[in-house]
């Protein structure tokens, strides 16, 4: 083996300790001998959470990224409290003011900035040493001398109103002190945010206690043994224990002057992180100077040190840094802060979109150049800041309302975005996946969202976060997500989406499911995890025609009830529209008691559930009923609510009760790729919750009626989209049929109508279903019917089982876990 | 040691399917492959308890009915990240009879 090559760091703070990290993860530990120097005698700690330990949110220990043991054992030499004085780039050596002289191959410098101090007088005790009572706010010790000094003090004046202040000034009043920020520009934070929004920030910072003097410039320091005060350019002056200097930073650069390397704000890089002047030294961080841009942000440090790491590692030598978009979201003194790009717009076309609401401390715009994103700042209210991130960093198109830039109105969206979800977020609640589980499938090399929904479960119960996840895997994969060609397939097991599968089944004249996988499945091979959808599709394409093999059935289609936890099943009876009679119940309560049946409940369809009832009683619960299957255990049409209609109601405009029960009569049992629910409400007042149905009819004045389709109410919420109004009860059922027969043949395997009108469009679904755009309406209308007359109670198996043993218990004999009997 | 026995006539499970029964004083599901084949494995599955012997098949493995946890038929293993269930050694006769072997304590 050779020698390892000698890599220095210069400078062990977030930029210096992060490239190491991306160097070590690199197998950088084989080919370097790795030093590194810090100015401060600690390891690498997060210095944003400094404000949190001034303010006693954060704990010290809490806050270090590096402990001392990491550099031990990842074997890292750290000199830590060594300053760093001279590089002699000819020997290849630095030099430190311990006396000592190292050796390098490779350096990099990281040295990052030093608070600026404004020159005047009573600033410095001496040349080294801030007047007592004088701090800056940049170093772990500032923040411990910082707080050890405020305890004995009470009146505190912060020096620049910018983030770094206001932070200050947070902790600093959350000590209980008497706090002045004082800024020489006329309004706060005015580096990131425009006249509106500073104004708006400051009626906040107000809230807080903190007295803010703009537009007053610092002149003097007074102090006698220590601070007692301050005097402003216009004569003016605070009296004081306790001065805090935030007027911005200043990069760490003298190194690399002294050492001859170019230096203007920064010390001047390539593309590489490379000095221009030198092969060997990288720079890194606040310190570097990359065309023409100083960063002070974490997110463009962390991209440098990728970079860096990725070229001197030689893992990837055309490695190249472009700059960085810079996007920031942060509290600061606990008031959410996000700002990207421009803070106004520049030209005369550029869209400005701004709402302020200073009352309760909120501002948001958004910059638009060319459809493109190119500013926004959110004050008081960040909640779409993930979106306009990405937009930003991506150039996403955009709504075409730009308000939903600002909002969220009436639309579906994750109400919290994929980056700043915390790890720990559950992000699947049925299957109880968290955030990181999604993460770490991605870190682990998984690049399809398929493939990490299978891995971890995440999105495979009731499925509403499959957008969220979405977000997640691709965020998590910096948008390096492959495209997924099983995701626009029917099943897994055949490479076609569904009309180039239902062409291929026509066409062969495939009638079973055995048939499909024999023709077209790969490798001829059946596969359990497709047969339920197959099932469903060709029953629908070929009604009576369909061979019909029980094994490619699900549990609940064999037996025509609804399995439950414990093995058990749940039998509903069709109670069309939710009327029935005292006979009906009195038969209904008869079998509950003989059958012992654990529970019984009414459901959310206006129909009374039996729960518990074992498979082998089927039948018997079934025969005793005499009440056709109300079909509460497919992928299926399963029932219509309806209000009370114009019969009794007062308010009704139509008979939504008769109209319900003539829709469910028809469509009963209807096979399709979700279940499907609808409901009739009788007046606007939506009684029956019409709007929130697969399909909703509502009656309306002048003996119309509404139809609504796309609308949800449970996993996911939405409300339906009209999709017309009709003038009788006869077009609503012949409207509704063409409808549920596109569905049927257009949408996916399981994607209920909430998520199929919107991918399609209303717009496409109501040209195809009202205005019979496609010149289908009539062969809609016919393959409803057949499918309508091809169907027959499946309950009535019960008298002739159809498969040997079709109700024969699977749980003989064993205890298992009971549902509670009430 | 085990001990064979005779489970069920061939024609007590429909094709595809499974059924459960009692061998030996063990819950057992029993399939009969669209191939011919015969499996047999634990009834119930280790994540809630839930039937097998209602769960899909195809020629490789079982998915249980309740949270669609999947098992290799033949091995036990699980493709969804639950513990192995058990398997038993099963085979159709000459007679038509289903042979389930089950060890012997």
């Amino acid at each position: 083996m050779t020698n390892p090559q000698r890599l220095v760091v210069v400078g062990n703070g977030m930029a210096g300790a992060r490239a190491v990290e991306e160097i070590l993860h690199r197998g950088g530990d084989r080919m370097f001998s790795i030093t590194m120097f810090g100015d401060e005698p600690y390891g690498n700690y997060n210095r944003i959470l400094l404000s949190g330990l001034l303010a006693g949110t954060d704990d010290a220990d809490e806050i270090f990224l590096n402990p001392v043991e990491w550099y031990r054992d990842n074997g890292i030499t750290l000199h830590a409290g060594v300053r760093v004085v001279r590089i002699d780039r000819f020997a290849k050596l630095v030099l430190a003011d311990d006396g000592s002289i190292t050796p390098y191959d490779k350096l990099i410098i990281a040295t990052g900035s030093r608070p600026f101090y404004p020159p005047v007088e009573g600033m410095w005790r001496d040349d080294k040493t801030l007047t007592p009572g004088v701090f800056g706010f940049r170093t772990l010790d500032d923040c411990a001398a910082m707080v050890h000094h405020a305890r004995e003090h009470r009146r505190a004046v912060v020096i620049g109103g910018g983030l770094l202040g206001l932070e200050a000034a947070h902790g600093l009043r959350v000590l209980e002190l008497e706090v002045h920020v004082v800024q020489s520009a006329p309004l706060l934070m005015n580096q990131q945010l425009d006249t509106q929004a500073g104004h708006v920030l400051r009626r906040s910072v107000d809230k807080l206690g903190i007295t803010v003097h703009t537009g007053q410039r610092l002149t003097a320091i007074r102090h006698e043994d220590i601070v007692t005060g301050v005097t402003f350019a216009d004569g003016s002056s605070i009296d004081c224990d306790m001065v805090v200097v935030t007027a911005g930073i200043r990069p760490n650069v003298g190194l690399g002057i002294v050492s001859g390397l170019t230096v203007e704000r920064g010390i001047v890089v390539d593309d590489q992180l490379r000095s221009v002047d030198d092969d060997d030294i990288y720079a890194v961080g606040e310190c570097a100077q990359h065309r023409g841009e100083v960063y002070g942000l974490v997110a463009p440090l962390w991209e440098q040190a990728v970079v860096l790491a990725e070229h001197v590692t030689g893992h990837n030598p055309q490695s190249a840094y472009h700059g960085s978009r810079t996007a920031t979201k942060l509290k600061v003194a606990g008031i959410d802060v996000a700002t990207m790009g421009l803070k106004q717009p520049e030209r005369e076309d550029d869209e400005f979109v701004q709402f302020s609401e200073p009352r309760h401390g909120v501002y948001k715009t958004v910059i638009i150049r060319d459809d493109r994103l190119v500013g926004a700042t959110l004050l008081g209210d960040v909640s779409k800041v993930a979106f306009l991130m990405q937009a930003f960093d991506r150039g996403l198109p955009l709504p075409e309302e730009r308000i939903q830039l600002l909002f969220d109105i009436g639309t579906p969206a994750p109400s919290v975005g994929a980056a700043e979800l915390d790890d720990d977020a559950q992000v699947c609640n049925c299957n109880g996946v968290s955030k990181a589980d999604l993460v770490a499938r991605v870190r682990a090399g998984e690049r399809t969202l398929s493939g990490v929904m299978n891995a971890t479960r995440a999105g495979k119960g009731c499925g509403s976060c499959k957008g969220l996840v979405a977000d997640i895997v691709e965020w998590a994969a910096g948008g390096k997500i492959e495209d997924d060609p099983a995701a626009n397939w029917y099943v897994p097991c055949i490479p076609m989406d569904k009309p180039e599968l239902m062409a291929e089944i026509r066409s062969r004249g495939l009638r079973s499911v055995s048939a499909v996988f024999a023709e077209l499945a790969r490798d001829g091979r059946p596969d359990a995890a497709s047969k339920m959808a197959l099932t469903s599709l060709l029953r629908m394409m070929w009604g009576a025609e369909f061979v019909d093999e029980r094994d490619a059935r699900f549990v609940n289609d064999r037996v025509h009830a609804n399995i439950q936890k414990d093995g058990t099943f749940s039998v509903v009876p069709q109670i069309k529209g939710g009327v029935t009679t005292p006979g009906e119940l009195r038969r209904i309560a008869e079998v509950a008691e003989r059958y012992e049946v654990p529970l019984v409940k009414l459901t959310g369809g206006q129909r009374i559930d039996l729960l518990g009832v074992r498979k082998e009683n089927l039948p018997k619960v079934w025969a005793d009923l005499g009440m056709p299957s109300g079909h509460a255990y497919g992928k299926s049409f399963r029932t219509v609510k309806t209000c009370v209609g114009s019969d009794f109601c007062r308010y009704g405009l139509g008979d939504s009760t008769a109209l319900g029960i003539a829709i469910e009569e028809r469509f009963k049992g209807l096979e399709s790729p979700g279940k499907l629910k609808l409901a009739v409400a009788g007046c606007p007042r939506n009684c029956s919750e019409a709007l929130v149905k697969d399909l909703g009819v509502v009656a309306v004045e002048g003996g119309r009626w509404e139809i609504y389709v796309g609308g949800a109410a449970g996993a996911h919420v939405r409300k339906g989209d009209l999709l017309t109004t009709v003038d009788s009860p006869d077009e609503v059922m012949t409207i509704t049929g063409r409808f549920l027969q596109y569905y049927r043949e257009n949408a996916r395997w399981l994607e209920r109508t909430y998520a199929f009108v919107p991918r399609v469009g209303i717009d496409h679904v109501r040209a195809v279903v009202v205005s019979d755009s496609e010149g289908i309406a009539a062969r809609l209308d016919a393959a409803m019917q057949a499918s309508v007359a091809a169907y027959r109670d499946p309950w009535l198996e019960g008298e002739n089982p159809v498969t040997p043993g079709q109700f024969r218990t699977a749980l003989p004999l064993i205890v298992l876990p009971r549902v509670p009997v009430r | 040691m085990s001990a064979e026995h005779p489970v069920a006539r061939a024609d007590d499970i429909p094709v595809g399917e499974g059924r459960a029964h009692v061998v030996a004083g063990q819950q057992i599901a029993v399939f009969r492959l669209r191939d011919g084949r015969i499996r047999a494995v634990q009834a119930t599955c280790p994540h809630a308890g839930g039937p097998l012997a209602d769960g899909l098949i195809d020629d490789t493995v079982v998915i249980c009915p309740l949270h669609n946890h999947t098992f290799d038929l033949a091995t036990g293993c699980s493709a969804t990240g639950q513990p192995a269930i058990r398997t038993y050694p099963a085979h159709l006769d000459d007679n038509g009879n289903i042979i389930v072997s089950v060890p012997q304590p």
